[in-house]
């Protein structure tokens, strides 16, 4: 089994072979991030953040397609062990007192706003077959994307059990000046301050003198 | 609508809305001769923009209307550089201090809060003196057809503290310990709220200080000039959330929006429009506490960008 990443603007197209007939589950994990959960409360009449739970090692996008439903294509002890589907999330916080409540619901919470960032699609992609063996689909990146290094799975099974896996890593840089001038902020911090610091100093004389003559 | 990409913000915005925003405080700035800072970044922050980025972004947006400002005083030499020093020094200090407490309010998950907390109260004081003010003098005005501000400058207990200093150009004699702690002062807020801190420093420095009015706006600009650079560079090292994109297209509107204010403010009753200002700052001191108080939609939230 192979595949292939070819970037096509803000979508990747996914393609590849299963060495006979079999179910295919594609899984997109963006790089790993810290997650910092807050909970605010009302205190003194004013909503605050007031308590957090830190979940190490959580991927920064997710994505899951598959050609049929994942109940359809695999045993729920495997989606459990592969932590495929965001509801197999398994969730450590750091601070082992965190109960199993209070994990549960903080883990929600984490799904629900990178749901709401676009970051995590909880909602099955599709897996098409091109005839027997060749299969491809397409994950939506978008602008907000993190970049670095992602890993694609790709999970053949028979009669809901896995056959083979094969990962694949892709790479998700972007292009263009925005992106550019991110990097360089963040690389070149002091640079950068310095620069926006000229500019806005020119662009107010350009302005103080053009302005003078009207 | 077209919406650009600001790379900082990470969030697309329309282009002219933005640019609309940026030329009406430009008009406000020009008609009452205040930076707009304490309207702009709230605006900002109400178009979706993270507060934090909000306020480093005006920071560089104020370096380039403050040289405006200062270039024309400097001209007419409405401007005790002086002074502007002892301030400056006090402000840069503030400043620093200020984006340090932003990074630790950043990681602790407050800093939203406290940026919101900081302009209800700001706004609210001074958008209320304001509008009491405004609404005296438009009263006053009726009564005898002509708004008078009678104006002394006193000696105050604070004038006497230790290490006196000459300042010709405002003709004040004066302990630099009174004006570096203005400065001071200004400069943490400058770097909380994204702002220059004239609405504060000015009443300061006339009933402080005892300054002169005339050069009252051009010594506080070049403050201002300077506490902003200082703060747009700090905030570009140490939290990266100068938006240069943002700034620009700020700058462009508010370029055209002064100029507009200026002419305008030869023409408008100004006594009206004062009452008009200080409803506006009002209302949007009560949008930031009404924020803060409604129930959000979503309890919980997530802090964006933390790498492994």
């Amino acid at each position: 089994m192979r595949i292939t990443a070819g970037f096509t603007g803000a979508e990747v197209l996914l393609f590849g072979a299963t060495d006979g007939e079999s179910d295919v589950i594609v899984v997109v994990r963006g790089p790993e991030e810290t997650a910092v959960v807050r909970r605010k409360l009302r205190i003194a009449g004013i909503w605050v953040n007031a308590e957090r739970v830190v979940f190490p090692r959580m991927p920064s996008f997710y994505h899951v397609a598959a050609n049929r439903s994942l109940q359809a294509v695999a045993q729920p002890d495997v989606l459990a062990s592969e932590m495929i589907g965001v509801q197999n999330f398994r969730f450590e916080p750091t601070d082992p007192a965190a109960g199993p409540d209070k994990v549960a619901d903080y883990g929600a919470a984490f799904i629900r706003n990178k749901e709401q960032a676009k970051l995590y699609h909880t909602a099955l992609g599709h897996v098409r077959f091109l005839g027997d063996r060749l299969f491809r689909t397409t994950v939506r990146l978008p602008a907000n994307v993190p970049t670095g290094t992602y890993n694609v799975q790709v999970f053949q099974l028979r009669e809901g059990r896995i056959v083979s896996t094969t990962a694949t890593p892709l790479l998700v840089g972007k292009d263009g000046l925005g992106a550019e001038v991110y990097d360089f902020a963040h690389r070149y911090a002091a640079a950068y301050g310095a620069i926006a610091i000229a500019v806005a100093a020119v662009a107010g004389w350009l302005a103080g003198v053009v302005f003078r003559k009207v | 609508m077209m919406q650009i990409y600001l790379p900082i913000a990470e969030i697309s915005v329309d282009v002219v809305l933005l640019l609309a925003m940026g030329a009406a405080v430009g008009v406000l700035s020009g008609l009452f001769g205040v930076g707009g800072g304490f309207l702009m970044t709230p605006i900002l922050i109400f178009m979706g923009i993270p507060p934090s980025v909000a306020v480093a972004s005006e920071a560089n947006h104020l370096i380039a209307s403050s040289v405006m400002g200062v270039l024309g005083h400097w001209r007419r030499g409405t401007l005790d550089v002086k002074m502007g020093l002892v301030l400056l020094i006090g402000g840069v200090a503030g400043s620093g201090i200020g984006v340090g407490l932003l990074g630790i309010l950043r990681a602790a998950g407050q800093v939203d809060l406290v940026i919101n907390l900081c302009y209800v109260v700001f706004l609210g004081t001074i958008g209320g003196l304001m509008f009491i003010e405004s609404v005296r003098a438009l009263l006053r005005q009726r009564r005898t057809g002509s708004a008078r501000r009678g104006k002394l400058h006193t000696h105050i207990w604070l004038h006497g503290l230790p290490f006196k200093m000459r300042f010709q150009k405002s003709r004040l004699y004066v302990s630099a310990l009174l004006p570096l702690a203005i400065g001071f002062g200004v400069g943490i807020l400058a770097a909380i709220m994204g702002v220059g801190g004239g609405f504060i420093m000015v009443p300061a420095m006339i009933y402080l200080l005892g300054m002169p009015t005339s050069i009252v706006a051009g010594t506080s600009l070049f403050q201002i000039l300077f506490v902003s650079a200082n703060t747009t560079f700090l905030q570009a090292m140490n939290n990266q959330t100068v938006d240069l994109f943002l700034a620009m297209l700020l700058v462009v509107g508010a370029v055209v929006g002064v100029q507009i204010g200026t002419r305008l403010s030869s023409r408008v009753p100004s006594e009206q429009f004062r009452v008009l200002l200080a409803a506006m700052v009002l209302a949007v001191g009560v949008k930031m506490l009404v924020d803060l108080v409604i129930t959000p939609g979503d309890l919980y939230s997530l802090q964006p960008g933390l790498e492994h």
